[in-house]
């Protein structure tokens, strides 16, 4: 007997013809008049990389911010503005928290974003989340930013 | 609903939802603390005043609570890199998550008298 016999009858018959043609499939990843040109970038590999990066440099940062305040010497006891103006008399220190603020800000702020983007569901809700929390970064890190440079230990 | 059919995940998917939750809550702190922080542009009494709202025993749990979520992502974020990054990563990711977990609970042991003491001090005297 030759191979060609014992082949299945239903293979390479197509189900379809002309008077019963195959549905359409959509590409699943069709781009739409709605997708915006903005997402034909490399922004989604960069945020993944940054976290990663980021996250090494935080895991030294906070923890040794972690040890400095809440552990060695007493933990919260000695925590005021005379122990703050201590620390920040020394430009590393100075460096160390201002680096910890913009990594860790930026860092939390693009954790937020994934987990707006995967909870919400309506694209008005996501939008007014998203930047109610560009809003509250931006301000944020500002903010502590300008705090940190223009400290006085002489306020009073 | 049939019985059984619900996902309940195994170590990687409670490890993605604990580094979720710790995140969402550390983000939080630091934008509340970035604001107390501020206080020390006001005046050193402002801010003497925010800060004895930390030493109080209820918040000071609180701070004990945040140590252990901040240890947590930070020691998840270290697997999550390995898993990525590591060629063997993923065979191990299971093994990684218990290191992680007994390196947590020996900290946590560890920082509890440290991180408390302000408040044991003064509810316990000496």
């Amino acid at each position: 007997m030759s191979a060609e016999t014992t082949t299945p009858a239903t293979d390479n018959v197509s189900l379809y013809d002309v008077d019963n043609p195959a549905p359409v499939i959509e590409p699943p990843r069709a781009r739409t008049k709605k997708t915006p040109k903005s997402t034909r970038t490399n922004f989604e590999l960069y945020g993944w990389l940054f976290m990663r990066l980021s996250g090494v440099v935080l895991v030294v940062l906070v923890l040794g911010h972690l040890l400095i305040q809440l552990v060695l010497d007493g933990g919260v006891s000695k925590i005021g503005f005379a122990f703050v103006a201590g620390r920040w008399a020394s430009p590393f220190w100075q460096a160390w928290d201002l680096i910890m603020l913009w990594l860790a800000m930026l860092h939390g702020a693009n954790g937020l974003r994934t987990v707006i983007n995967d909870y919400a569901e309506r694209p008005k809700t996501r939008f007014w989340l998203k930047n109610l929390l560009y809003a509250a970064t931006v301000f944020t890190v500002l903010l502590g930013t300008l705090v940190i440079f223009t400290f006085d230990p002489n306020i009073r | 609903m049939p019985a059984g059919t619900l996902y309940r995940g195994r170590e990687g998917m409670w490890s993605w939802v604990a580094h979720r939750v710790t995140g969402v809550l550390i983000f939080f702190f630091l934008f509340v603390h970035v604001l107390d922080t501020a206080l020390v542009r006001v005046s050193p009494e402002a801010y003497d005043d925010v800060v004895a709202t930390y030493k109080t025993p209820v918040v000071n749990v609180m701070e004990y609570g945040l140590v252990a979520a901040i240890l947590f992502h930070a020691l998840n974020g270290l697997r999550v890199i390995a898993v990525d990054f590591w060629s063997k990563g993923a065979r191990y990711q299971k093994q990684m998550l218990w290191s992680v977990v007994t390196i947590w609970l020996v900290l946590m042991g560890g920082a509890f008298y440290p991180v408390l003491q302000h408040t044991l001090r003064t509810l316990f005297g000496s």
